[in-house]
């Protein structure tokens, strides 16, 4: 007779046969046997976080920085609920993640039992699936296929819903290569025909530009660097989303920077008057677009995407190319290669024109401002921490608000894994957990995560996580006592009404720190920066660097209020000639 | 134009409604109609009517047929959202006034009344192939199958007959002749 495995010891060996190394976690009454399980399993360290949310968070840091799905473990009720958040996080960001919830007994589900709640059915929306395991013997299989689905297409979060009496029940474990294939959705397949029209296009443009996201990041190293011989190749401009930094090396020539809402001026200008629009792994969000009815209005338009649904969602393209952008890449570069041996000469010849256009809107320097010798500009903090730590391999991540849009025009990322943000729930309290995964798939890196004062009180409960499993990292707080994108926003759109947006009573995060016992730094002058955020790397601990910034600075450039590419506010001096006015307060 | 104000844009022109006709083949399995119908509420799509019912006991599929209005780009997205859904094998999509397809929708009439009255309103029924299931002295069920709008005009017309209750499907679709959809 085959040996007979509890449902909490299958958990397990799944886990092990996935290669999963490390889970972030809570325990509670209703995932019990599964934390019994956990000391016969050596390969699979745990992760003790302090909130579920912080867990998924972690999880996704760990998913994103290491390309490996995020591995979550939480009890039933407010285990599954708290990680709900996280879980629509990753959805809206296509971050692989599996999440293992504990289930109260199967008889006792659906009689208001002791922290019940219809977790498959609140999670059903901001997974690509889950499912509620109510038979041992099914519990191998969905095992190995959420992890199939969740890495599979266009990546994303899913759960497994485990009832306490499945975690004790007995079956037999079949390894999974004797398993027969599970059958997943493919995508990927893309014709030479759609690729040739690609290269006509591009041949026929004088005006290119490559508009490229988090779906380069997401198809794996091996696509950054495919899409940079591409570049090269062409001779054509690029400009990424958040989501996309680092899929290109962020000082390279024929880079742009980032576009949208907060992007440059010249990458948004030559997206509004491009000719060849050329999207690899993004997906038209509104804070690119800007107004849709003028987005980019001479362009012939291409989308590459493993998401069929993401095609003319928002913005009809000319020609769509479903298919995992490193395949779709590659055989760009290689037919263009075939076609056209001096491409990279009569290129650049071709869009000559086009590059002393952009060069005439680089001049702009949207990126500039007003330096100050007296109080800490926020934007001369974040170049600074990057002048400090770009000799080394350094990994970021963000909160939401200000410093986010600072961090992202100011630090520049030549890799990708490198920059971890929330990009599409914009979920303040991101960071601080985001961090710690990063650092349990990346000991040894540098990882910062850059945040405000308002964002990290939100998880600021996970600096214990770092504590416990010494995880160095460094919380470098821009600290200008106000929720700053909601300050600048009810500046710019509610005349100067703040409403609530100040943080009254914030905690001394110096004692703060060392109360949790990690090291606080404060910097308050433009003097002291460079050597405190030294002594910030130099430390082997986690510590919370409190920089004082200027409480009235305002993120610019910005597209404002549905407005189309080509009207950027360039900052406080254009701000007053092109005042907001009319409706449009109830969109937001 | 007024300016906007905010950091939404307003929305566009819309095009034109169309009524279509999605024909899904899922999975039967548990929740699996939560999770096609929590598409359309999720994503804000439109259900006119809905049928649901396993068509295929040996391989446990069944198929939801879902009656919708919207623009084209959003029927479009309906498509492409319900074809990446885990149980979800295909998916038809036809518009209403496809000749090639045959939509019917199915409706209990229960009406009271003595024998005339009651063989009046199955007179009135007499286009859509009406069967007697339930007969008594003062009363009747009369079963019909017809389109959306002709059931709609015979719950009015049957009114002055006696009708009291009526329960109706969704509607179901298939293609005509020999071809069937892939």
């Amino acid at each position: 007779m085959p040996k007979l495995y509890s449902g909490a010891e299958i958990v397990f060996k799944c886990l092990e046969e996935q290669k999963v190394s490390h889970i972030f976690g809570y325990p509670g009454g209703a995932v019990l046997p599964i934390y019994d399980e956990l000391k016969n399993h050596s390969s699979v360290k745990h992760i003790l976080v302090r909130h579920e949310q912080g867990a998924g968070h972690a999880a996704e840091g760990y998913a994103r920085s290491s390309g490996k799905p995020g591995v979550v473990l939480v009890t039933s009720g407010p285990g599954a609920t708290n990680v709900v958040t996280a879980l629509t996080d990753a959805y809206m960001d296509s971050v692989p993640l599996v999440c293992i919830s504990g289930q109260v007994p199967t008889h006792l589900i659906g009689t208001d039992a002791f922290q019940e709640c219809d977790t498959t059915g609140i999670t059903r929306p901001c997974t690509k699936h889950n499912w509620l395991v109510k038979n041992i013997n099914d519990l191998q299989r969905v095992m190995h296929e959420a992890f199939e689905v969740a890495t599979t297409g266009r990546p994303g979060p899913v759960l497994v819903d485990i009832p306490k009496d499945i975690q004790f029940a007995k079956t037999k474990y079949v390894s999974l290569k004797k398993e027969k294939k599970i059958e997943i959705k493919n995508n990927n397949r893309f014709k030479q025909k759609d690729i040739d029209q690609l290269i006509e296009l591009m041949n026929k443009a004088s005006k290119p530009i490559f508009y490229t996201g988090g779906g380069v990041v997401n198809s794996g190293p091996k696509a950054s660097e495919l899409l940079r011989e591409l570049v090269a190749l062409t001779g054509f401009p690029i400009t990424t989303t958040l989501q996309g930094l680092g899929s290109y090396p962020g000082d390279d020539n024929q880079f742009l920077g980032m576009l949208g809402m907060h992007g440059t001026y010249e990458a948004n200008n030559a997206m509004h008057d491009c000719d060849l629009l050329i999207n690899i792994g993004a997906r038209f969000d509104d804070r690119i677009t800007g107004k849709i009815d003028e987005f980019s209005p001479k362009s012939k338009k291409v989308h590459i995407d493993i998401d069929p649904s993401s095609i003319n969602k928002i913005i009809k393209v000319d020609l769509a190319i479903v298919g995992d952008v490193k395949d779709v890449i590659r055989s760009t570069t290689k037919t263009l290669k075939k076609k056209n041996l001096n491409l990279e000469k009569s290129n650049k010849q071709k869009i000559s024109k086009w590059w002393q256009q952009i060069q005439k809107w680089r001049t702009k320097q949207s990126l500039n401002f007003i330096n100050s010798d007296k109080i800490i500009k926020p934007q001369h903090a974040v170049q600074r921490l990057y002048e400090l730590t770009k000799n080394q391999d350094t990994f970021i991540t963000t909160e939401v608000g200000q410093h986010q849009m600072w961090a992202a025009q100011h630090y520049k990322f030549n890799k990708p894994n490198r920059w971890m943000t929330s990009g599409g729930l914009g979920t303040m309290g991101y960071g601080l957990p985001a961090a710690i995964g990063v650092q349990v798939a990346n000991p040894k890196k540098l990882v910062v995560d850059i945040a405000g004062e308002a964002s990290i009180l939100m998880t600021m409960q996970e600096i214990s996580t770092a504590i416990q499993y010494n995880l160095p990292i460094k919380i470098f707080i821009l600290n200008n006592q106000y929720m700053g994108m909601v300050r600048q926003w009810q500046e710019l759109l509610h005349e100067k009404n703040y409403s609530e947006s100040y943080s009254e009573a914030l905690p001394d995060f110096v004692k703060l720190a060392e109360a949790y016992g990690c090291v606080g730094i404060r910097a308050e002058h433009p003097d002291e920066l460079d050597e405190k955020i030294e002594e910030m790397i130099n430390v082997n601990k986690p510590v919370i660097f409190d920089c004082h910034v200027d409480q009235a600075e305002n993120c610019f450039p910005m597209i404002p209020s549905g407005k189309p590419h080509n009207q950027m506010l360039l900052g406080p001096k254009d701000q007053e000639e092109n005042k907001i006015t009319g409706k449009g307060k109830a969109l937001v | 134009m007024i300016k906007s104000k905010s950091a939404y844009s307003s929305p566009s022109k819309l095009s034109k409604l169309e009524t279509h006709i999605i024909v899904v083949w899922v999975d039967n399995e548990a929740s699996v109609l939560s999770r096609v119908v929590g598409l359309f509420s999720g994503r804000g799509y439109n259900i006119e009517s809905l049928a649901v019912a396993e068509v295929d006991q040996k391989n446990n599929l069944s198929r939801i047929t879902i009656v919708t209005t919207g623009t084209p780009e959003v029927i479009e997205q309906i498509v492409l959202q319900l074809k990446k859904l885990v149980p979800v094998h295909k998916v038809g999509n036809f518009k209403r006034e496809d000749k090639n397809v045959i939509f019917k929708e199915m409706a209990l009439f229960k009406v009271i009344g003595n024998s005339v009255k009651i063989k009046k309103a199955l007179n009135a029924c007499k286009k859509f192939n009406p069967v007697i299931l339930d007969q008594t002295n003062k009363s009747a069920v009369i079963q019909i199958t017809a389109l959306r709008r002709e059931i709609d005009k015979m719950t009015k017309n049957l009114k002055s007959h006696g009708l009291i209750s009526v329960s109706r499907t969704g509607a179901v679709a298939m293609t005509r002749g020999a071809e069937i959809f892939n």
